[in-house]
């Protein structure tokens, strides 16, 4: 008995010190996977920029070794990147005009 | 500057409208932009407008003019030369794709293909020709490439651009496309090709003088130290948008052949100088 009651504490100790880890890893994925579909919507409209594809790989790799608090700001940064340049293509769709010579 | 700054700016900046559109008229734009290039350097021969940064700056003219004594693509032009004749696997020769093999038509290119409904550029044509008789393709951006279109440039020079749009609206819309791809603002810092090269040339960025956009294919390809070797059109536009910290497109991807249309129509009149060497 004692020693069972050993392991459940053991087992609670142990999910208690996982859980945090998971939720840090589930709000990575949650940030990569918005960052990667607006870096799409970006390639969509030809205007990617190197700022956020670099954020993107960095954010990938900072979650290889684990480090899911780094990952997740790098998403995030990377998302906010692709956010102006999709912003930057629409708004060019019609004003490149303004820059012409006439 | 961060991406939440930079969509802020542009926010932030007056929306002006932008102007109706108009009727696309390539004459009356190729007046235009001549014009205005001219009106800023009213002390540049027009013909000089060929040499990209070295028609921006007498010192550097000078430089110019004593490379072109021990020129750096000297090696290119003869390995271009053996290129066009090599012969392929199934003895016919790159020259053989080319009217007058090849030799005094650089100022032809790009052209509107009707047949293949998009813009044809020298890079591409060679790579054409290259897959038509089971070879494998150039690398669009140095080496090969840049020594058979050094070669071509070189036997064309003194020839003024002569690029035509067709009287066919795929033709007509492909020039319009290239002359969206020019003036669009792209990139983190949000540049576009005309920022640095129709509003800025002649200033330095870094330790470069800007060329202007008038005569600015008329050089390609170019020798550059700090490539320490050729480069293409193909390698300048990469290069280019990624200095804007914008992703390239892929070699003679369709908008950078239309640029080309673009830049290479509104440079009609100017000679072929390439290849160039640059510091
Ligand atoms: C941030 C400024 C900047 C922007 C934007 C830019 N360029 Fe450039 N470009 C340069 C610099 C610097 C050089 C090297 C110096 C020079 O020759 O102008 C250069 C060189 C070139 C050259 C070679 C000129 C020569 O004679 O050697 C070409 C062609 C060119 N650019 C085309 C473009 C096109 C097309 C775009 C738009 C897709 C573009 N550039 C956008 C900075 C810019």
């Amino acid at each position: 008995m004692p020693r069972s009651i050993l392991a459940c504490a053991a087992a609670l100790l142990l999910t208690a010190v996982a859980a945090p880890a998971r939720a840090a890893e589930a709000a990575f994925k949650a940030a990569y996977a918005s960052a990667e579909a607006a870096n799409a919507e970006a390639g969509k409209l030809r205007n990617q920029w190197t700022t956020a594809v670099a954020a993107l790989a960095a954010a990938k790799k900072a979650a290889e070794a684990g480090d899911f608090d780094k990952a997740t700001s790098e998403a995030r940064k990377s998302e906010q990147l692709s956010r102006a340049a999709i912003f930057q293509a629409d708004e060019q769709k019609t004003n490149w005009k303004l820059m012409e010579i006439r | 500057m961060t991406g939440l700054a930079m969509a802020a700016a542009l926010i932030a900046a007056p929306s002006f409208a932008a102007p109706a559109a108009d009727a696309p008229d390539p004459a009356a734009d190729l007046k235009a932009f001549q014009k205005y290039f001219r009106d800023k350097f009213p002390k540049v021969k027009f013909e000089d407008f060929v040499n990209g940064p070295y028609s921006m700056d007498e010192g550097l003219y000078r430089q110019w003019k004593e490379k072109e004594e021990f020129p750096p693509y000297e090696f290119a032009l003869d390995l271009g030369k053996e290129l066009m004749a090599k012969p392929f696997g199934n003895g016919k020769t790159l020259a053989d794709c080319f009217p007058n093999k090849g030799v005094g038509i650089r100022q032809d290119y790009p052209y509107f293909d009707t047949e293949q409904g998009k813009v044809v550029t020298l890079e591409l044509a060679v790579n054409q020709c290259r897959e038509a008789n089971g070879e494998p393709p150039y690398s669009y951006v140095k080496d090969e490439m840049a020594a058979v279109t050094a070669y071509m440039a070189f036997t064309s020079r003194g020839k003024p651009f002569d690029v035509k749009i067709p009287d066919d609206p795929r033709a007509l819309a492909a020039y319009e496309n290239g002359k969206r791809y020019f003036y669009t603002r792209r990139g983190q810092l949000n540049f576009s090709c005309a920022t640095c090269h129709v509003q800025s040339p002649g200033e330095r960025i870094r330790a470069e003088v800007l060329a202007p956009a008038l005569g600015i294919l008329n050089a390609m390809p170019i020798y550059r130290s700090e490539w320490s070797g050729m480069g293409t059109t193909s390698r300048r536009f990469t290069s280019c948008n990624s200095q804007v910290r914008g992703v390239p497109l892929k070699p003679q991807d369709e908008d950078y052949r239309d640029l080309e249309y673009y830049l290479s129509y509104v440079s009609n009149g100017l000679p072929i100088s390439g290849p160039g060497a640059r510091p």
